[in-house]
C-alpha cells in the first residue's frame, strides 16, 4: 500500500517535472549559445493554445503537438529576426514575446475553452511496465516524459561530446573570437533560438494535451519563467536542469497534495511555493558560486559582425 | 540574402522621433490584419480602438485615469533601464502599495467616522504607505542581485506572484468587509481616504496631478542631477562610469527604490482614486503595461507621458471593442506585444543602417 503511494508520489512529480524540463532544455541551448531569450512563457503558452486547437480541429493529438512545436517555433523565429539579425535588445524583445504570446494564446484558444479531448496514451510494454516501482515509472510514461528524459541526454552529449555543441559553446562564450574563426554566429544562434522555439511548444503542448488535458487562459501560470530560472540554477548544464526540474515538480505536487488533504493552510501559501522556492532556489545557488561564473560570457549581448 | 548593420557614427535625431512613429504605424497595420483575421472590419475597429475614446468628455477623462498609473509605473522603470537594470516585477510592486496604502484606510476606518481620530492626516499617510512599500518590496531584488548576484529579472518577476496571492489571501481573510455579504473586499473607503476628484462628481481624481509631477520630477533628475548622469553613464558606458567612482551597488539600489516606490504610488493611487477598496486583483497588468510605455516612450519623460496616453487610449479601445464589436480583450494584448517588438525592431534603425544583400549568407 505504502509502496503504492510511494509509486503514484513519484509518478506525477515526473508529470509535473515535463514540461519544465523540456522548456528548460531549449532555454538552456540557446543561453550556451549567447542569446537570452525571456519569452518562454510566451512561446509556451501559444504551443499550448495551438496545440490543442489543432488537435481538436484534426482530431489528432499528433499533429497537435506538431502545430504546438512549429508555433513556438514561429515565436522564436519573430525574436531571432529581431535580436540576432537586428541588434535590438534581448531582455525587452522577450518581454515582448512574452506579452504577445499571452495575448494570441488567448485569441488562438477562445474558442476551445470548454472542450475536453483524451489525454495522450500512456506506453504499456508487456512483463517491463509490470516490474513493481520501475516498471510504472520508466516503462509506462506517455511520450512526452520520454521527450523529455531524451532531450536532457540528447543535449548533455551533444554540448559535451559533439564538434557541433562545441561550436555552439564558443559562440556563446565569444562570439568576436569565434566570428574571427569563421564560425557563422548568428545562424547558429538563429538555430539555437528556434530550437528553445520548438522545445517551448512541445512543452506548452504537453500541458494541454496531456497534463490537463484541456485548454484553460493562462494555464502556464509562469512554469515558462520557471524554466528560466532553472537554467540558472542549473549553473547551464542539462542533467542538473533535470534534476532542478524533478525538485520544482515535486514542490507543484507537494502543493496539489497538500490542498487536497486541506491542512488548515491558506490556499495562496501554498500557490506560493513554487514561486519562493524559485527565489530561494536563485539564493542558494548564487551563494554557493558567487559571481555567477557557469554564465556563458557573451549570454545576452548583442552581436554585430564588423567587416 | 544577408542583413548587414552599419552603425551610425551620430545617432540620428529625426530617427529618434520617426521611429517610435513609424512603429506605431506598422503595429496598427499588423493588428487591422488580425482584426480582419478574426471577421471584423479593420475600419471600425480603428474608430473604436483609436478615434472614439478621444470624441467625448468623460472618455478623455477615462484616458487620463487609466494613463495615470501606466506613466506613473514606467517613469520609475525608466530608470531602471537606463541604467540597463531590469526590474520587471512593477506590477507586483503595484500591488504591494496598493496593499499597504489601502490597509492604513482599512485599519483607520470607523475611527474616523466616530470622530476617535482627525482625519486630514490619513491621505498623505496612505500615499506615503504605499509608496514606501513598493519602494522596499523593489529592493528586494536589488539586494539580492548586490549581494549575491541574483537574476534581478527572475527574483523581481516571481516577487510579483508572490505580491498577487498575498493581497488575494489578505482580501479574502482578514481584511474582507464584516458587513460585505461575504464578498470578498474591504470597507469601502471612507471619504477622506480616497483622492480628491479634480472635475468634482468626476472620474477624474489628483493622481492624475502626481503622474504630471512625476514626468517633470523625472526630467529635471534625468538632465539636470548628477545621480541623473550617473544613471545615463552607467546604462551606456558602464566601465566609464566605474572608472569615474560612480558605485554599481548604490546606483542599482537606488533605481530599484525609485521604480519600486512609483509603482507604490501608482498602486495606492488606483486604490484610492479608482477602486475606493481593496480587492483581490486590483491590476489589469498596469505594471506590464509599462514596460511598452516605457520603450514606447524611449525611456524620455516626456516621450513615457505620450505613450502613457497612446496605451491608456488603446486599453480603453480595447474594451469597447470587446462590447461594441465582440472582439476578445486579448487582441488588446497581443497588439500591445506587436506595438513593443515594432517599437524595439524600429530602434535599431536610429543606431544602425540595415542593408539587405542578396547573395550567399555569411
Amino acid at each position: 500500500m505504502s509502496l503504492q503511494i510511494f509509486e503514484l508520489v513519484l509518478f506525477t512529480i515526473l508529470a509535473a517535472a515535463t514540461p519544465l524540463v523540456i522548456a528548460a532544455i531549449g532555454e538552456l541551448i540557446v543561453e550556451r549559445a549567447g542569446v537570452l531569450n525571456l519569452g518562454v512563457e510566451g512561446m509556451m503558452i501559444c504551443g499550448a493554445a495551438t496545440g490543442f486547437a489543432v488537435a481538436i480541429l484534426t482530431d489528432s493529438s499528433e499533429i497537435g503537438v506538431l502545430a504546438g512545436i512549429l508555433a513556438g517555433m514561429a515565436l522564436a523565429a519573430l525574436f531571432g529576426l529581431l535580436t540576432i539579425f537586428m541588434a535590438a535588445n534581448q531582455v525587452a524583445t522577450g518581454l515582448a514575446l512574452t506579452i504577445l504570446g499571452l495575448g494570441l494564446s488567448g485569441l488562438i484558444g477562445a474558442q476551445f475553452i470548454g472542450l475536453k479531448r483524451e489525454s495522450l496514451g500512456h506506453l504499456y510494454i508487456p512483463l517491463l511496465s509490470d516490474i513493481p516501482l520501475i516498471g510504472k515509472l520508466v516503462f509506462s510514461q506517455d511520450v512526452f516524459v520520454y521527450a523529455g528524459w531524451a532531450l536532457v541526454v540528447g543535449t548533455a552529449w551533444f554540448l559535451s561530446r559533439t564538434r557541433a555543441g562545441l561550436t555552439l559553446r564558443a559562440v556563446g562564450e565569444n562570439h568576436a573570437s569565434a566570428h574571427a574563426l569563421g564560425i557563422p554566429v548568428r545562424k547558429i544562434r538563429f538555430l539555437a533560438v528556434l530550437f528553445g522555439g520548438a522545445c517551448a511548444g512541445l512543452a506548452g503542448a504537453y500541458l494541454s494535451l496531456a497534463y490537463t488535458p484541456f485548454w484553460a487562459p493562462g494555464m502556464t501560470a509562469g512554469r515558462g519563467w520557471i524554466a528560466l530560472a532553472l537554467v540558472v540554477f542549473a549553473s547551464w548544464r542539462p542533467l542538473l536542469a533535470f534534476a532542478g526540474a524533478l525538485l520544482f515538480g515535486g514542490a507543484t505536487v507537494l502543493q496539489l497534495h497538500a490542498q487536497a488533504a486541506s491542512i488548515g493552510l491558506p490556499g495562496q501559501l501554498l500557490t506560493a511555493v513554487p514561486y519562493a522556492a524559485t527565489i530561494i532556489a536563485l539564493i542558494i545557488l548564487s551563494l554557493r558560486h558567487r559571481r555567477g561564473g557557469a554564465a556563458p560570457a557573451s549570454l545576452g549581448v548583442g552581436f554585430v559582425p564588423e567587416r | 540574402m544577408r542583413i548587414e548593420l552599419e552603425t551610425r557614427p551620430v545617432r540620428s535625431t529625426a530617427m529618434e522621433i520617426i521611429s517610435p512613429l513609424a512603429a506605431f504605424a506598422i503595429a496598427v497595420l499588423i493588428g487591422g490584419g488580425i482584426i480582419a483575421m478574426l471577421g471584423k472590419s479593420p475600419t471600425q475597429a480603428f474608430h473604436v480602438y483609436f478615434i472614439a475614446p478621444l470624441s467625448e468628455i468623460w472618455s478623455l477623462q477615462e484616458v487620463a485615469v487609466k494613463a495615470t498609473p501606466l506613466v506613473l509605473i514606467a517613469i520609475g522603470l525608466s530608470f531602471c533601464y537606463r541604467a540597463n537594470l531590469w526590474n520587471i516585477g512593477a506590477e507586483g510592486q503595484f500591488v504591494v502599495g496598493g496593499l499597504f496604502g489601502g490597509m492604513v484606510a482599512v485599519y483607520t476606518h470607523g475611527a474616523i467616522n466616530d470622530g476617535l481620530i482627525g482625519g486630514w492626516w490619513v491621505l498623505p499617510a496612505m500615499l506615503l504607505a504605499g509608496t514606501l512599500a513598493g519602494m522596499l518590496y523593489g529592493l528586494i531584488p536589488a539586494l539580492l542581485k548586490v549581494k549575491l548576484g541574483a537574476s534581478e529579472i527572475l527574483t523581481s518577476l516571481m516577487l510579483v506572484y508572490l505580491a498577487e496571492l498575498l493581497l488575494d489571501y489578505l482580501v479574502r481573510g482578514p481584511l474582507r468587509d464584516p458587513k460585505g455579504f461575504n464578498f470578498p473586499q474591504s470597507v469601502p473607503f471612507e471619504e477622506i481616504a480616497r483622492l480628491p476628484y479634480i472635475v468634482p462628481g468626476d472620474r477624474l481624481h489628483a493622481g492624475v496631478l502626481l503622474a504630471l509631477a512625476a514626468v517633470f520630477l523625472a526630467a529635471f533628475i534625468m538632465r539636470r542631477t548628477l545621480f541623473g548622469f550617473d544613471v545615463r553613464l552607467v546604462g551606456s558606458a558602464p566601465k566609464a562610469a566605474r572608472f569615474a567612482g560612480f558605485s554599481d551597488a548604490r546606483l542599482t539600489l537606488a533605481v530599484f527604490a525609485i521604480s519600486g516606490g512609483a509603482a507604490g504610488l501608482a498602486g495606492i493611487c488606483e486604490v484610492a482614486g479608482q477602486i475606493g477598496q481593496l480587492q483581490p486583483v486590483i491590476s489589469p497588468g498596469y505594471g506590464f503595461s509599462a514596460i511598452i510605455v516605457a520603450f514606447l516612450g524611449r525611456l524620455q519623460p516626456i516621450g513615457i507621458l505620450l505613450a502613457g496616453l497612446v496605451l491608456s487610449i488603446t486599453t480603453i479601445g480595447g474594451e469597447n471593442a470587446q462590447i461594441l464589436m465582440k472582439v476578445p480583450l486579448d487582441t488588446t494584448r497581443a497588439f500591445q506585444g506587436i506595438l513593443l517588438m515594432c517599437v524595439l525592431a524600429a530602434d535599431v534603425l536610429t543606431r544602425y543602417r540595415i542593408k539587405i544583400r542578396l547573395g550567399a549568407s555569411s
